[in-house]
């Protein structure tokens, strides 16, 4: 039988309450919320928190709405809300591209986009997502909130920029126009962990690709921000060209390790191949030319 | 630390560690085994039961997560010896073999049909998706769903 070693639990009933208990609590705390990343690594001992902070009841942390030219989504929105919002999918597609392959229907009811971010597994699709939809987010303390672009949010391999005693409340993505965006995945079966994946997001004006963010999933230690593809590509004419040069880079900039999901040669031509596509798409959206 | 939850619409109070698993929970309630535990990794969904009408691992779900909210488990699919169309359509289409996958996989159809009463085999493969059975493979199972779904109104009727 696999159970977590002991540890101490509180149910949280506000967003004040939970942040008085992790300052209180310090590094021997963790926060729970759909708990299907926390407790599975809890059963093998790879994590060992003393007390866990239950914030499944702060109903006031799970939302998708417009507000100041954002899509603002709550920490506690889970996997099946991401999935449903015709408000993401109408703005940013890339993420019900990711969440019909992310995990399955089941894990999905309980996975939020919170605890997807703070687990910062590298192999996880959200962070890729929301690298590529430059996203920032919302992380609340002692001291009030601040607000970390995701570029700067992945510290080291299950690292985040969240702190002890910190909780990471909102994720906001820029309203921009001319916006198009898709998630590439390929997996060996329903519901498992990417091979490779990729995200892209262009923002097109007048022909010309303003802004981009690309950013790959399972293939190193953190989530791969492909910054030389994106300079690469800002300010140029979306072409099949210019999309096959930002794939090399791809499969340069990527650290693929060798594991039962393929040999590293293999993982970087996908990273090509799905860097591609991506862009492809995502720029059709852009101009509304999907087929 | 006590822990109150509905299980099957009856309240199941117990002094229990926080570390106790939902799917423990429920097997050590008196004639509640009904309940598969296998994976232990919220991958093969065996374990799968109800809260609050949503399909959930309960492998990977506290049981102090669940206090003050209610879980139906495969045993409260009967009801007065009369078995639900998810069950009928397991035996019609002969849905098992050794049916230790069997538990999951009627409560996740249980909420899908829920949810879409009338689903497609494509709807009905991507909600058992995370459910793994290693007999007989899927083709009897979504065979199965599709035939609660045709008789769920005719089923109903007859209670």
């Amino acid at each position: 039988m696999q159970t977590p070693a002991s540890f101490e639990y509180e149910r949280a009933t506000s967003v004040e309450g939970a942040l008085a208990s992790l300052q209180r609590l310090g590094s021997g705390a963790r926060v729970i919320a759909g708990g299907h990343s926390l407790l599975p690594m809890m059963k093998l001992r790879l994590a060992k928190p003393d007390h866990l902070i239950d914030i499944n009841d702060l109903d006031e942390l799970a939302y998708i709405r417009e507000q100041d030219g954002e899509i603002a989504i709550g920490a506690l929105t889970r996997h099946v809300d991401l999935l449903k919002s015709e408000l993401l999918a109408e703005n940013f597609p890339l993420f019900r591209d990711a969440e019909n392959v992310i995990a399955d229907p089941v894990v999905r009811n309980r996975g939020t986009i919170g605890g997807s971010l703070c687990q910062a597994d590298a192999a996880e699709d959200l962070s890729a997502v929301c690298s590529a939809a430059k996203a920032k987010v919302v992380i609340h303390g002692a001291d009030g909130e601040r607000v970390v672009g995701m570029e700067d949010f992945h510290v080291g391999p299950y690292m985040t920029a969240v702190g002890d005693g910190e909780l990471l409340t909102e994720v906001r993505l820029p309203l921009r126009p001319g916006a198009g965006s898709a998630h590439e995945k390929v997996e060996r079966r329903a519901g498992d962990w990417a091979i490779a994946a990729a995200s892209a997001a262009v923002w097109v004006d007048g022909g010309t690709i303003t802004e981009v963010g690309i950013a790959l999933s399972a293939v190193g230690l953190t989530t791969i921000h492909l910054s030389r593809a994106e300079e690469l590509l800002r300010g140029k004419a979306p072409s099949a060209e210019l999309f096959a040069q930002a794939g090399e880079i791809a499969s340069a900039d990527c650290s693929p390790g060798a594991d039962g999901r393929g040999p590293i040669d293999y993982k970087r031509h996908l990273c090509g191949v799905l860097t591609q596509r991506a862009l492809r798409r995502a720029t059709a959206r852009a101009l509304h030319q999907e087929a | 630390m006590q822990v109150s939850i509905t299980v099957n619409g009856e309240q199941v109070s117990r002094d229990i560690e926080p570390r106790q698993l939902l799917v423990h929970f429920i097997r050590e309630t008196p004639g509640l085994t009904g309940t598969h535990w296998g994976c232990d990794t919220s991958n093969c969904g065996a374990c799968v039961v109800l809260m609050d009408g949503k399909p959930v691992k309960s492998c990977t779900t506290l049981a102090v997560m669940c206090e003050g909210h209610e879980i139906r488990t495969v045993e409260s699919l009967e009801v007065d010896g009369r078995l639900d169309p998810v069950q009928t359509g397991f035996h019609e289409r002969h849905a098992l073999q050794c049916g230790f996958c069997t538990p999951g996989m009627l409560m996740t159809a249980r909420a899908l049909l829920d949810e879409n009463p009338d689903p497609t085999d494509l709807e009905i493969r991507t909600a058992i998706s995370g459910a793994i059975c290693r007999c007989t493979g899927y083709k009897n199972i979504v065979s199965a769903i599709r035939w609660a779904a045709e008789h769920e109104a005719s089923a109903k009727q007859e209670v």
